[in-house]
């Protein structure tokens, strides 16, 4: 790691012998003067804000007990902590003296409005690909929000990345320019969920891998990603949920964060779909039926085969809770034994039917944190629970993380991958314990 | 099966499936009163304890988890005629309608307490959200546990003043 | 606890018919009688049960035993009893022994119910003290042959100056306690008070703090044995078949009672009670039940239905134009009680006697219904209050009770305890009703109302029991009992109509109360009944027509409050938020509500300020001041807890809170399905100030600030956003979608 970034500074230094400190220069554009919120078309403002649901800006410019768009969600990164900032049309501390143009650039090159670029946290390498209208219509929406004066803290980057010119010479590698454009042979429904999941949706962010420097790498697109201690599972082939995607399936966890053939949402996506549910529906069904496609599964195969998963999955589903305890021997007393942990902690809600008939959740053979290669989501679901945004209705899953010893959650994880997926064991569920324990978020 | 637990620095042998949740062995065999029956899902926080330093749900905790632990429960912090800094600053504020869901609020507060000795509003209110009360005493309840922070550093302070003497 | 646990029959039962002392007292205007007197109306539920010794009994030794009929639900009562009495006794408060409902021992005071307690029974615990008082005086005048006047009641005897002195012991003996009481009392004067208005420690709280055996949860008597009941997932579902061999063979299990549709699994320990009950679940079929309303069309769908409809107020001509003139209409859903502990009960059958431990608030009715459930005379069962989790009104504390006396009939001398799962007392309580208001009115030139014309559609919001079929237990046995038929509450306190008249001067005026009797989804008493809504409705469009006049809010109120006490009230809310001083910061908005609780209880206004996030729909309450008259107050602390309380949990209901359901069942099952207020969404501080009436008649304060909370709220929605949200709750996915529109 320290020799790849050794090298961009490197390349920083020789490139600043020539045009990059050129290429790299942007001017300050002029304050944009103060405009009432009439001053917007009621119809370009609600456009907006379907586009800000879809990009789900709020997660991170967002400040605890402080309304939307405020600010001060740390955004954690391999390379340090970025602080998404405050986009209210404050004048002082948001973007009150944004012009649309200065808008536009933010969000196609990552400059910001007095010409300073940018980190690539904010997705820009995705918003470049959005069109002069949308951007107009999500800047229309923001200038009509509640001004809130709110300071957000500075980045805490390493050397050299806290030197703002590494936000240029990480564009000059990875940043491509031009609106997207959708493969036209496609449906128009494709075309459309295409281009927002693509643009303003950026679910590549967390759902491919991404090299060294941050960048995601274009040749293993939607291969699975990592987003703050959460594996983003792979979209593409590679899918480790054993229901392939259908249209209908990526909407009802899209839209409503559950399917009968997936489960709940949980982790950083919950967050996403929070948001969603905010976006014009046929938008979401659009990008549904863009990430179904995205595993290469034809839609009637998939169809089938998911219906086909739900039937294995219940197949292995735990007895009701009672009928059967321990279930798979070994010594309880030890408290090692998973099965013993899982008819304790976990089967008065996983269990295969009777008694809990509206919030139980679904099969854990059909779960992409049980299927996958990795155990992180497992674990993470167990150290933290799943739980509803404030107010709302949703599961909730408690938080197991003091309950149960780490040698405990091992046990338990391991032996539900082996109970409920058929899978191969997980060889390295406590080293992956201990990296979530430790924070590594990669 | 019989396993060992330790409960509130006693020592108890329990004759009962590994999986039974420790709520109903602290009520059934051991008649301690104080964790509740509330919901059995984990939602409300009735049936909170403490094992080791982490407050967590009795009623999903199975026992076979709990060899070498140590479980505290309400009843091991004090008596109506010796109660703990918290249970004291609970009668103090009547932080208290029907009561039912006092012993989980108090035994999650002193795990945070036994954390952050000076925790914020925020920081009370967030570590507190698992935890429901319907009577409506939720602010009294954040000034027992503001108010039991105070008066345990009060007496921290004075211990050591004490002991400089 | 072993076996006789049951608690002995009081002295006054014993002596029941036995015949009584006529004493003569100098210091009392009236002579006493044997019989009540036929002319003025005793004080409080004296005039109900007006044997002193029914409410006061002192031993040979000066124990003081206290007896009430209400019921501690959390809501402090047993320690404002104990205040009263031991006032007007002169004692310490911890001299007091209370006893509260017990259909053995106590006086029958009906429910516990409707902020009647320090109305009902505190008058009537604080009269027949000073009466008890009084005799001892008496007594030890007649005994030391002095004059009363100069004799000294306090700590438990009566002093003379000469150093003499008897105790209440002494002088109580025989049936001295036996007599009526009078219609007037010797009442300590207000600035002679030492424990009324004094903020006594609840006497419950170190018990709850520290884990001791307060609740009816927490019994557990020798032989004991826990049962669960199997319900179905639907409304009136009738039980098609049942296998019960397999929960019959789990480890643990005793026995399966069954009669008709009721089945329960009786087991050693509660958790194999739990396994069991799953078991049995899964070997269970059920016919279907009745449809359900569609949810979505659940207000056209009630006020369709036939209603009997009465004019409960009608001055004037309501149809006055005026200079302006508005109408709305205003929702509120079915709402649960969501006590935190589902409902439990213990019972044995024990030598043809059935005694229920039950946290129900009417013991004596909820005894009625078991004894004509299990065809026993009345007085074969007894039903003794012991704490539950928080109530707030009708939830399924009875059924439980009647659950627990029909398991224990079929198992004669085990102690038989029952508790609800989760999902059942979420998914069976009778909720509180929904309802539908409509309300218009007009302006005069001046700005002042001239018209008002309010119309209330509600179910019932009483199905206690009453008859045996208000147990649910009741409906599914193999000889099953029907519900008794609904009926409205009468005004003047009102059930759906309860608070529908406003207390506003207006010329012009007409409320139609529009019951509806059928019933789709089970309801009965919620907290405030129809006043949480007729409150929102009235204090809502109250803001509106100020609006409409160009008035300030509470200047409007004040311009049409003529009662002296609620103008006082109005005034000490605002001027404690500071509502004329300061402007709200940008994004905030302010809202004031005010209310009589029933017209004649306690008054409580309230001021606040709140603001909205756009996006995420949240509703962030800030700063809430409440003022509030209820007459004397026993216990300043205790009626703060209480408006407190309320203040939270109406933000609670009118923020969040909505059954659901589909065509089939209830779908809000738990705290997932049905969430309510958790910490981080709190009210940033809510601070209470009590307008004390010394001596002024004690005025129920339990169910004052609902109403008002969920106006207030609605009406710093309104000025925080620009947009009135006339449907309940203000729901994030309500707020959501009003605002982006």
């Amino acid at each position: 790691m320290l020799r790849r970034i050794l090298i961009v500074v490197l390349a920083i230094v020789v490139l600043a012998g020539g045009g990059f400190l050129a290429w790299a220069w942007h001017d300050e554009l002029p304050a944009e003067p103060r405009r009432d919120a009439s001053a917007y078309d009621p119809a370009v403002v609600a456009k907006g804000a379907s586009l800000a649901a879809i990009g789900s800006c709020a997660v991170c410019h967002l400040a605890k007990n402080s309304p939307s768009f405020a600010g001060g969600y740390p955004v954690e990164t391999p390379f340090g902590v970025i602080y998404g900032s405050n986009i209210t049309p404050d004048r002082d501390t948001g973007i009150g003296t944004w012009s649309p143009a200065a808008f536009r650039r933010a969000m196609h090159d990552g400059v910001d409005r007095e010409g300073h670029h940018l980190y690539p946290a904010f997705p820009y390498d995705h918003f470049t690909g959005a069109t002069d209208t949308d951007l107009d219509a999500v800047y229309a929406y923001l200038m009509t929000r509640e001004p809130v004066r709110h300071d957000v803290p500075a980045p805490q980057l390493t050397f050299p990345l806290n030197i703002r010119l590494a936000a240029a010479a990480w564009k000059l590698l990875f940043l491509r320019h031009g609106e997207f454009v959708p493969d036209k042979s496609q449906s128009p429904e494709w075309q459309r969920g295409a281009y927002l999941a693509e643009t303003f949706g950026h679910c590549s962010a967390c759902h491919s891998p991404r090299n060294a420097l941050g960048a995601e790498k274009r040749d293993e697109k939607y291969a699975g990603g990592i987003a703050e201690g959460w594996i983003g599972p792979a979209l593409n082939a590679a899918s480790p949920a054993p229901a392939p995607w259908t249209a209908e399936s990526a909407f009802n966890y899209l839209r409503r964060g559950f399917d009968r053939a997936h489960g709940h949402v949980a982790g950083p996506m919950q967050e996403v779909v929070e948001h969603l549910r905010q976006a014009n529906e046929g938008d979401v069904r659009a990008m549904a039926t863009y990430i179904a496609s995205l595993n290469g599964v034809a839609a009637p195969d998939a169809a089938a085969k998911a219906e086909q998963a739900v039937k294995n999955a219940t197949s292995r589903q735990w007895p009701i809770p009672g009928r059967e305890t321990t279930g798979s021997g070994g010594s309880s007393t030890t408290g090692l034994d998973g099965a013993a942990i899982f008819a304790g902690a976990c089967a008065t809600c996983h269990h295969d039917g009777g008694r809990l008939p509206i919030s139980r959740p679904v099969a854990l053979g059909l779960s992409s944190a049980v299927n996958g290669a990795d155990p992180r989501n497992l674990l993470q679901i167990v150290l933290g629970g799943i739980h509803p945004a404030p107010n709302e209705r949703g599961a909730i899953m408690p938080a197991f993380s003091g309950t149960l010893t780490d040698p405990q959650i091992v046990a338990l994880a391991d032996y539900v991958r082996e109970h409920f997926s058929g899978k191969p064991k997980w060889n390295d569920t406590g080293t992956a314990l201990e990296a979530i324990r430790r924070g590594k978020n990669s | 099966m019989t396993i060992v637990l330790t409960i509130n620095s006693e020592r108890h042998q329990i004759d009962a499936d590994p999986s039974t949740p420790l709520l109903y062995v602290l009520r059934d065999n051991l008649k301690l009163n104080a964790a509740k029956f509330g919901c059995g899902l984990g939602q409300c926080g009735a049936c909170t304890v403490l094992v080791d330093r982490e407050p967590v749900f009795s009623c999903l905790t199975p026992i076979s988890v709990l060899d070498g632990r140590r479980v505290r429960t309400l009843e091991g912090l004090g008596i109506a005629d010796k109660p703990s800094p918290l249970q004291a600053a609970f009668i103090k504020e009547q932080a208290a309608q029907c009561g039912y869901c006092i012993p989980g609020m108090i035994m999650r507060a002193q795990a945070l307490l036994e954390k952050n000795a000076s925790p914020t509003q925020a920081e009370i209110r967030d570590h507190m959200q698992t935890n429901l009360c319907r009577c409506g005493t939720q602010m009294r309840i954040l000034r027992a546990i503001d108010r039991a922070a105070k008066d345990m550093k009060t007496a921290d302070a004075g211990t050591t003043t004490g002991a400089a003497r | 606890m072993t076996k006789p646990f049951i608690p002995p029959l009081s002295r006054r039962a014993l002596l029941a018919g036995g015949g009584a002392v006529i004493v003569s007292f100098a210091l009392m205007r009236h002579g006493l009688a044997q019989e009540a007197p036929a002319g003025p109306k005793l004080p409080g539920d004296l005039s109900k049960t007006p044997m002193l010794d029914a409410w006061i009994g002192i031993d040979a030794q000066g124990k003081i035993t206290v007896f009430t009929g209400k019921a501690e639900l959390g809501q402090g009562v047993k320690t404002a009893f104990i205040q009263c009495a031991a006032e007007e006794l002169a004692v310490q408060p911890s001299a007091i022994n209370l006893i509260t409902a017990d259909t053995g021992r106590t006086p029958d005071e009906g429910y516990t119910a409707g902020s009647h307690s320090m109305q009902d029974s505190g008058t009537a615990i604080r009269n027949a003290a000073a009466q008890v008082r009084d005799i001892m005086l008496s007594l030890a005048a007649a005994k030391l042959s002095i004059d009363a006047g100069t004799l000294d009641a306090r700590d438990g005897k009566v002093s003379a100056k000469d150093g003499r002195s008897l105790g209440y012991g002494e002088l109580a003996s025989g049936q001295a306690l036996h007599v009526a009481a009078q219609p007037t009392s010797r009442l300590t004067p207000p600035d002679k008070l030492k424990v009324i208005g004094s903020n006594l420690p609840r006497v419950d709280i170190p018990g709850k703090v520290t884990g001791a055996p307060m609740y009816v949860q927490d019994m557990r008597p020798d032989g004991m044995l826990h049962a669960r009941v199997l319900r179905p997932a639907n409304y009136g579902a009738r039980l098609a078949s049942l296998s019960a061999d397999a929960a019959r063979g789990m480890p643990g299990v005793v026995n399966i009672v069954q009669d008709g549709s009721f089945v329960a699994v009786v087991a050693r320990g509660e958790f194999e009670a739990i396994n069991a009950l799953n078991v049995l679940s899964q070997n269970a079929q059920w016919s279907d039940g009745p449809q359900l309303p569609e949810q979505a069309k659940i207000y056209s769908t009630l006020t369709a239905l036939p209603s009997q409809d009465k004019t409960i107020l009608d001055k004037g001509d309501p149809a006055q134009p005026g200079v302006k003139r508005l109408k709305a209409t205003y929702l509120r859903p079915y709402q649960s009680h969501g006590s935190i502990g589902p409902s439990c009960a213990l019972a044995i059958w024990q030598d043809d006697m059935m005694t229920v431990w039950t946290h129900s608030q009417g013991v004596y009715p909820l005894r009625n219904a078991i004894a004509k459930m299990l065809s026993l005379p009345s007085d074969k069962v007894r039903c003794i209050h012991a704490e539950g989790s928080g109530c707030y009104g009708h939830n399924a504390a009875d059924d439980v009770a009647g659950d627990a006396a029909l398991i224990a009939r079929a198992m004669p001398g085990t102690p038989i305890r029952v508790q609800w799962m989760r999902e059942d007392e979420h998914g069976w309580e009778p909720f509180g009703p929904a309802m539908q208001t409509q309300v218009e009115a007009s302006i005069d030139g001046q700005g002042k109302l001239l018209a008002w014309q309010y119309d209330v559609w509600s179910n019932t919001h009483s199905m206690r029991p009453g008859g045996p079929g208000n147990l649910l237990a009741a409906q599914y046995l193999a000889q099953p009992f029907q519900p008794d038929p609904p009926m409205p509450i009468p005004q003047p306190e009102g059930g759906g109509d309860r608070n529908a008249i406003p207390l506003y001067a207006i010329p012009n005026a007409r409320v139609v109360s529009r019951f509806i009797p059928q019933m789709p989804i089970r309801v009965s008493a919620l907290r405030g009944l129809g006043a949480y809504h007729n409150i929102f409705t009235t204090e809502s469009f109250m803001d509106e027509m100020a609006d409409a006049a160009g008035a300030d809010p509470v200047a409007f109120r004040l311009a049409h409050l003529e009662d002296e006490r609620a103008r006082a009230v109005v005034s000490r809310a605002a001027d404690a938020f500071g509502w004329t001083k300061d402007k709200p910061a940008a994004g905030w908005g302010r809202g004031f509500a005010f209310a009589r609780y029933k017209n004649l209880a306690a008054y409580c206004a309230i001021a606040l300020e709140l603001r909205a996030d756009r996006t995420t729909g949240n509703i962030e309450l800030g700063r809430v001041v409440a003022a509030v008259d209820s007459g004397q107050a026993v216990n300043p602390d205790g009626i703060r807890n209480q408006i407190e309380g309320a203040i939270v949990q109406s933000s609670s209901w009118t923020i969040l809170e909505e059954v659901t359901f589909d065509r089939t069942s209830i779908t809000s099952r738990d705290w997932s399905s049905y969430p309510i207020l958790r910490f981080p969404s709190l009210p940033q501080s809510v601070e209470v100030h009590i307008v004390n009436r010394p001596n002024a008649p004690f005025l129920g304060t339990g169910e004052a600030a609902q109403g008002p909370m969920s106006a207030a709220i609605g009406n710093a929605f309104a000025r925080a956003t620009g947009t009135r949200i006339r449907q309940l709750p203000l729901s994030p996915q309500r707020v959501r979608a009003t605002l982006a529109t």
